[in-house]
């Protein structure tokens, strides 16, 4: 197991490598630059602004100090806001869209993996469609719908929740949690309802009934352990979806976290902060994708077992 | 077994108990105080919606609406204008004199102007402070208001070195003179601009080279300022918040204790938060919303004219556009008034010149109206009867549901009235304005806002110079009358005559299409007084109180 994570790691370097290389190259195609404006600052101006950014240098020698940089842990100044370095606004926008993020994730487990379960033990009755069915409007209706409909309801007419902030007001966590864990969870339902319904039909789960098992020992202890295996691989892939496409949730709740910054850094052309969201993000990706494949091989004995000879 | 354990909780509960383990999660959560506005009104916060995150608070570097609402309430140049009539008042400068050639003004600094360190307002902050902004290496973006000073400019681009040719001197300690290169009316209105205010030399100087931008001197923790408010929190994309400095010498007619600035780029959640009562007051309206708020809460809505012309610029250098006949085609087949009835809501005033009536006794010419049958008639006249053998053109409009709008309403009026071919070409801003920069377009959407009330500021960015320009329109006779005639003029109706004279001659070549005047568009609690509408949009906190009424803190 432990040659297994360390061979995924050294795999991750020169994806990291390719992923800072491309994105450096790539943001300077596009069109326009980080100083351009409706109104044009004065050619001499912007000159200034170029030297003190390292723009005048080629782009060769731009992405070296850029890297020679990146090892030593800086990011630059952020072009948009200057006085921040990049790691700053990383450190200062994380630990929100984290909190965010894993609210959102407790939520869509807690919600989708009861719901599928409880929808896989009477398959094609009404207790498998209704769940089913809100599930797959929770998968379809966008977060930009859902947010400001909640918003209506819960912040507006019926005055229960704050609409906006995040641990300013008791409460406003809340609402913003819900809107994004919404999606996640109808997908979680469908997927443990799946899982389930094809463990439950194993021969082991008819040994342990013909044992005399009670059902509900059945389902827990031994149907649910495999019947989830799906939706702890999915979780890694989730949990980085969660960080990187919080954005929306964020602009409608005003919450201050990185998705918002990520996505504005794009529109200002903002290089550094570009970069240096890119490779935070990328690299919690790995990590995540390798610890739920350690997770899903830890509870599948069948993976566990080829394993063991070390990676093939 | 850690990460199934919430499983293993819930697949026990029932639905329905699982609802109700929701309702009282939510429950918990509403056990809600008094709103924003409530608590505001009645400890003297200001809740104040504020478009987006400030780059940053030092006034010579920073630009933007955002920054200017702040560095208002932080700093406080040599006079102010007054938010209700935009007529010049004393700050800093208790009193000032002006030459018989308008061309030297003599400012004396009251005694009792200090910064927030205690430390008293000299003329020396004001000489080192515009010594600072005209440094090339700040790289300030606004250094072009100091540009009417003699050699200022020179100075800049570094063909003057010695800073003492430079018509900026302090005389004595309290007595500040600045000697331009020509009269300039609006001389005084620029020195309520933040480029101008002055910054406290020690403390920017502890915290780097004094030509160094965006250094830790303006953080809370840091920073020395001279106006009514002092920064007391700033939390990154949260808000910002700024509290009355008990040292301004003027702080017994302050009335609030606070104001917090809130970082709200999306229209859409800053009007929720106002409904919600977690604002006094908006940056903006979003346009679907006004004929609501007009039907059923009209006295929260504040709309007013607003310096600024909503244009399209049309690329003269495109040989289907080089003919001036169909450029006034394009200007004169465009039905403003029904454009702005049916797609924004009756919010605008028609717009027949770039520089909006009114500005200091100024009335635009009148070269065009909405003439569909000259129209035609000039695109015939140009060789494209009814508009056959027209190649068409393009539209470019950078994201934003509104330009989309109003790029299909002017699609169909330039089909309809001309016969022409329209395709609409939607940008990325920067990708919009490189492509603008650049000449590659037919049409392009633009704007301008005025950055003080005078002409001038909606005409020099036509000259051949300007970096504003982009429409390839060059006119030595108009460059001439703008940058020579004007500033010289001998008194205030001859200058407006010669900016007439040089409207006309632009629009006369027709190198934009005018659309409509701006307003400015807010929603604002009951309770804030002294937040007055104005042509510049422009607030002054000192004159803001907060006063509570019979209203709840809600205003739906």
């Amino acid at each position: 197991m432990l040659r297994f994570i360390v061979f995924r790691l050294l795999q991750a370097i020169p994806v990291l490598f390719v992923v800072i290389s491309a994105t450096f190259f790539l943001v300077r195609q596009a069109p326009g630059g980080p100083f351009d404006a409706e109104k044009p600052v004065i050619p001499a101006v912007k000159r200034a602004l170029e030297a003190k950014y390292n723009l005048d240098q080629s782009l060769f020698q731009q992405y070296l100090s850029y890297m020679g940089d990146l090892v030593q842990g800086d990011m630059g100044p952020s072009f948009k806001y200057p006085g921040w370095a990049v790691q700053d606004l990383i450190a200062s926008g994380f630990p929100v869209t984290a909190e965010l993020g894993i609210y959102a994730l407790l939520i869509a487990l807690l919600v989708g993996t009861s719901a599928g379960v409880f929808a896989s033990l009477k398959p094609n009755t009404r207790q498998d469609y209704i769940p089913m069915s809100v599930a797959m409007i929770g998968i379809c209706m966008p977060t930009f719908l859902l947010g400001p409909l909640l918003v209506l309801v819960f912040g507006i007419w019926l005055e229960w929740l704050p609409i906006s902030g995040w641990g300013d007001l008791p409460g406003d966590k809340i609402l913003p949690s819900i809107t994004l864990g919404a999606a996640y969870a109808a997908y979680i339902a469908r997927l443990s309802r799946g899982g389930m319904l094809e463990v439950m039909s194993q021969d082991y789960i008819r040994t342990a009934r013909a044992k005399g098992l009670p059902e509900h020992v059945v389902v827990l202890k031994h149907a649910l352990r495999g019947g989830l295996v799906p939706v702890v691989a999915y979780l890694g892939p989730a949990f980085a979806g969660l960080l990187s496409g919080s954005f929306v949730v964020e602009t409608i709740f005003q919450i201050p976290g990185l998705g918002r910054f990520y996505v504005q850094a794009a529109f200002n052309r903002d290089y550094t902060m570009i970069l240096g969201t890119t490779i935070f993000l990328s690299t919690l990706i790995v990590l995540f994708n390798l610890l739920s494949d350690v997770i899903a091989t830890w509870m599948n004995p069948r993976l566990r077992d080829s394993l063991r000879g070390g990676p093939q | 077994m850690c990460c199934a354990l919430p499983v293993v909780a819930c697949v026990q509960m029932e639905s329905k108990t699982i609802l109700s383990l929701f309702l009282s999660v939510s429950l918990l959560g509403c056990i809600k105080g008094e709103t924003n506005v409530e608590q505001g009104n009645r400890e003297g916060v200001l809740h104040f919606g504020n478009y987006g995150e400030p780059q940053g608070v030092d006034p010579h570097v920073a630009t933007g609406v955002p920054e200017h609402h702040i560095i208002g309430a932080l700093f406080e140049g040599l006079v102010q204008k007054n938010p209700n009539s935009l007529a010049i008042e004393p700050a800093v400068a208790e009193r000032w004199t002006v030459s018989d050639d308008g061309r030297v003004y003599t400012f004396t600094i009251r005694n009792n102007a200090v910064w927030s360190n205690g430390d008293k307002v000299t003329a020396a902050d004001f000489e080192w402070s515009w010594w600072r902004a005209l440094q090339p290496a700040l790289a300030s973006s606004y250094v072009f208001m100091y540009f009417p000073i003699k050699n200022a400019e020179a100075y800049f681009n570094q063909q003057l070195t010695d800073f003492a040719d430079v018509g900026i001197k302090a005389i004595d300690e309290k007595t500040f003179r600045v000697e331009l290169d020509a009269p300039a009316p609006y001389f005084l209105q620029l020195l309520d601009h933040y480029a101008l205010f002055p910054v406290h030399r020690l403390t920017v100087e502890k915290f780097g080279e004094p030509d160094e931008s965006y250094t830790r001197w303006t953080r809370p923790e840091n920073i020395v300022s001279n106006g009514p408010f002092l920064l007391d929190e700033w939390r990154l994309f949260k808000y910002l918040s700024v509290k009355k400095n008990p040292n301004y010498w003027d702080a017994s007619k302050v009335k609030l204790n606070a104001i917090r600035f809130y970082p709200i780029d999306k229209q859409t959640t800053e009007e929720r938060m106002f409904r919600a009562g977690q604002l006094h007051r908006t940056e903006e309206v979003p346009i679907d919303r006004i004929p609501w708020y007009r039907e059923n809460r009209p006295e929260l809505l504040k709309i007013a004219p607003y310096i600024g012309t909503y244009l399209y610029r049309i690329n003269t250098g495109k040989p289907h556009l080089a003919d001036v006949r169909v450029r006034q085609a394009l200007s004169m087949s465009v039905d403003r008034r029904r454009l702005i009835d049916t797609v924004l809501n009756g919010l605008f005033t028609p717009a027949f010149s770039v520089v909006p009536p009114g500005l200091l006794g100024y009335e635009p010419p009148d070269v065009f109206t909405y003439d569909p049958d000259k129209a035609r008639q000039l695109l015939s006249d140009a060789g494209y009867p009814g508009g056959k053998g027209y190649p068409g053109l393009e539209i470019q409009y950078n994201t934003h549901e509104q330009h989309r709008k109003i790029a299909i309403a002017i699609q169909q009026m330039w089909r309809e009235e001309l016969g022409i071919n329209v395709r609409l070409q939607n940008k990325d801003w920067k990708v919009y304005l490189d492509d603008e920069t650049t000449g590659n377009f037919d049409a392009s959407r633009g704007g301008w806002i005025g950055d003080y009330v005078d002409p001038n500021t909606f005409m020099d960015i036509w000259t051949a110079a300007s970096g504003v320009n982009r429409t390839g329109f060059s006119n030595e006779e108009f460059d001439r009358l703008v940058l020579q005639q004007a500033p010289n003029a001998k008194d205030h109706d001859t200058r407006l005559q010669i900016f007439q004279e040089a409207e006309r001659l632009f629009l006369e070549h027709m190198p934009v299409v005018p659309l409509y005047t701006y307003s400015s568009k807010h929603l604002a609690h009951p309770s804030v007084k002294g937040l007055y509408s104005n042509y510049m949009d422009y607030y002054n906190f000192r004159y803001v109180s907060l006063v509570p009424d019979s209203t709840s803190g809600k205003p739906n």
